[in-house]
């Protein structure tokens, strides 16, 4: 029984038995044809919100006012230049990976530059530095669509063992942010801060140099999502991040994560995740228009994060 | 009576860069230094203020607004559709949006859930509605609200002539009405203001219920001048009307903000586009200049209370 309690009591249990449920009424429709195929793609696009997200959860615990809003600048950004660099030559993915890298730490440390030197809230801060980004993923762009190297296209569309490659790269970061988050200093750092920032001062948390890691931390994710994603869907399209500013602040809170700050949770993102994603193919599978599968698709993240919310003493 | 209250110097910076700004068009393009000309620059300022105040209204209470473009582009859609054919209905509609943005604002309060991910979610639900209503561009604006957007008072162009309605309006709404201190009572300090026995609930719900009405305004104006909708029409004015509060010289939290300045935000941004395409710089980097100009706004804001402190330190 005190198994059943324990596992009852995890803040990332409600996100996998939303995710079952939803995978359930999908297979009931199409009766069972197609349920590697739907497990399949739930983890491929799972996987590129869970990295984005994981990135977007260590930002919103460092406390109230913190998230990340240049997400999906960045991910357009990285996966441009990118592609572009690499010249859909095999010999210079490394440079394709160095460039995605640097795109995310300059981001990243604009990012906290603006926060701190102007001292705004993060919200504005991002918001600010994600229309310069734009402009630049834009002007770089041009409508141009440049093909990935052959091998990268090959790599993020394959699957190793029957679970698609970007799942495991996902779940390599996971584990790592897990441990991060629960094992290491960086995690007890982070939710300190997140949990009173002037205590966590006072008990000599070097709170800069943790609030500037983890902006960097997070740009740097939303970076490589944008690389994985543009090799996986054939290229960079201007509009490929868009969905993302949504969705990786959804997975966090769904999640489990505390939006107050101050608790994280790494399983909760992945099922967050998942559940996103058949929310969406279940509309599909049912046959909803496009303008229904939005409509939904906004009411079901606020039911969801409706019911999710514990009223907080006040 | 001190010349320079605070509510003056506030202004002060969104005065400027509007003079500095109209000065460099009138430099560049002197024919618009006339009666058509001021109209043809400042046209499509006024939804844009609208939404501006809207926006302001939500920031008063210490929250953000992110459905606000997908909402304007929807009530657009209702326009266009409903009210022209059947105006009892339209109106009915645009009645009930007004009663969703009431109940969003207590239900973020309620549930204590961070409006930006609630907004998030909503702009979803209005984006669906809007594609569900007006799937392809079309629709026709209703004679009337043509009429009263091209109207041609003596002196001054309607679009001068509006906007000053709209910022005295809100200037009374929010600094002068007893309902506007105890909304930026609620932004200023919750837990006092309920103590002194008014109900934060019914206030955010009403800052929120008046949002929505200027924002309903703000999609009805807009539909007068571009004579038909289209459910990505107004998508822009969530980051538009962010900016033109924050430019207008309100802050982001503690209630203090400013409705004449929120205006003349709107304006400064309407005028910052036509000044960068009469400088021929590239459509790409029209975003881009926008963040920046909001960078440097808020730069030169965090120097001006630098000396300010220090004027009164000594």
């Amino acid at each position: 029984m005190s198994l059943v309690r324990q596992v009852f009591g995890k803040p990332w249990i409600w996100a996998f038995l939303a995710t079952l449920a939803t995978f359930v009424v999908t297979i009931l429709f199409t009766g069972g044809a197609s349920t590697v195929g739907l497990a399949q793609a739930a983890l491929t696009f799972g996987a590129f919100s869970v990295i984005v997200g994981l990135g977007q959860m260590f930002v919103v615990t460092l406390g109230p006012g913190n998230v990340d809003l240049s997400i999906p600048a960045t991910m357009t950004l990285a996966g441009t230049l990118a592609l572009k660099v690499m010249e859909t030559q095999d010999g210079l993915i490394w440079l394709g990976l160095v460039v995605t890298l640097l795109t995310g730490l300059v981001i990243g440390i604009a990012n906290y530059g603006l926060i701190k030197l102007l001292r705004i809230p993060p919200i504005i801060a991002t918001l600010s530095a994600s229309f310069i980004v734009q402009s630049a993923a834009i002007w770089t762009n041009r409508g141009i669509r440049i093909k990935p190297p052959e091998l990268l296209a090959q790599f993020s569309t394959a699957s190793t063992l029957g679970i698609p490659n970007v799942a495991w790269l996902a779940l390599v970061i996971s584990v790592a942010a897990w441990v991060a988050l629960e094992r290491g200093i960086y995690g007890r750092f982070v939710s300190a801060i997140g949990q009173n920032m002037r205590a966590a001062r006072l008990a000599g948390v070097p709170v800069d140099g943790v609030r500037f890691a983890t902006y960097v931390l997070c740009a740097l994710l939303a970076a490589i999502t944008g690389f994985l994603l543009s090799c996986f869907s054939g290229g960079a399209a201007l509009n490929m991040g868009a969905e993302y500013l949504l969705t990786s602040i959804a997975v966090v809170v769904i999640g489990g994560t505390a939006v107050a700050g101050g608790f994280a949770n790494v399983p909760g993102i992945w099922g967050a995740s998942l559940f996103l994603f058949l929310v969406v193919s279940m509309l599909n599978t049912y046959g909803a228009s496009a303008g229904v599968r939005m409509l939904l698709t906004g009411v079901i993240i606020i039911g969801v994060i409706v019911a999710a919310s514990r009223r907080p003493a006040r | 009576m001190k010349l320079l209250t605070a509510e003056r110097i506030r202004l002060l910076v969104p005065s400027m860069s509007l003079a500095v700004l109209l000065v460099a068009v009138f430099w560049l393009q002197p024919r618009t230094m006339s009666y058509t000309g001021l109209n043809l620059l400042f046209n499509l300022a006024v939804p844009i203020a609208l939404a501006t105040v809207a926006q302001m209204l939500i920031m008063m209470v210490n929250d953000l607004d992110l459905s606000m473009g997908t909402f304007v582009s929807f009530v657009a859609c209702v326009t266009a559709t409903w009210v022209q054919t059947d105006p009892l209905i339209g109106f009915a509609i645009l009645a009930a949006c007004i009663g969703v943005y009431a109940l969003i604002g207590a239900l973020i309060y309620l549930r204590n859930l961070p409006s930006i991910v609630v907004t998030l979610g909503m702009s979803f639900v209005w984006g669906g509605l809007a594609v569900l209503l007006l799937p392809a561009p079309g629709g026709v604006a209703p004679d009337w609200i043509r009429a009263i957007m091209t109207v041609k008072p003596p002196f001054a162009p309607m679009a001068i002539v509006a906007s000053i309605g709209i910022a005295l309006v809100a200037h009374w709404l929010v600094m002068r009405s007893s309902l506007g201190v105890v909304l930026r009572g609620v932004g200023g300090n919750e837990r006092t203001v309920e103590r002194a026995g008014w109900s934060v609930l019914r206030a955010r719900a009403t800052a929120y219920a008046l949002a929505g009405f200027f924002a309903v305004l703000a999609g009805m104006c807009l539909v007068g001048l571009t004579t038909s909708a289209d459910a990505n029409i107004a998508l822009r004015y969530t980051l538009l009307s962010i900016a033109g509060v924050i430019l207008g010289g309100g802050e982001f939290v503690g209630g203090r903000v400013s409705p004449i300045g929120a205006v003349i935000g709107a304006l400064t941004l309407t005028l910052a586009a036509s000044l960068l395409s009469f400088l021929k710089i590239s459509p790409d980097w029209q975003i881009g200049a926008q963040g920046a100009i909001l960078i440097i706004v808020l730069a030169v804001r965090l120097l001006l209370n630098r000396s300010e402190a220090r004027g009164t330190g000594q």
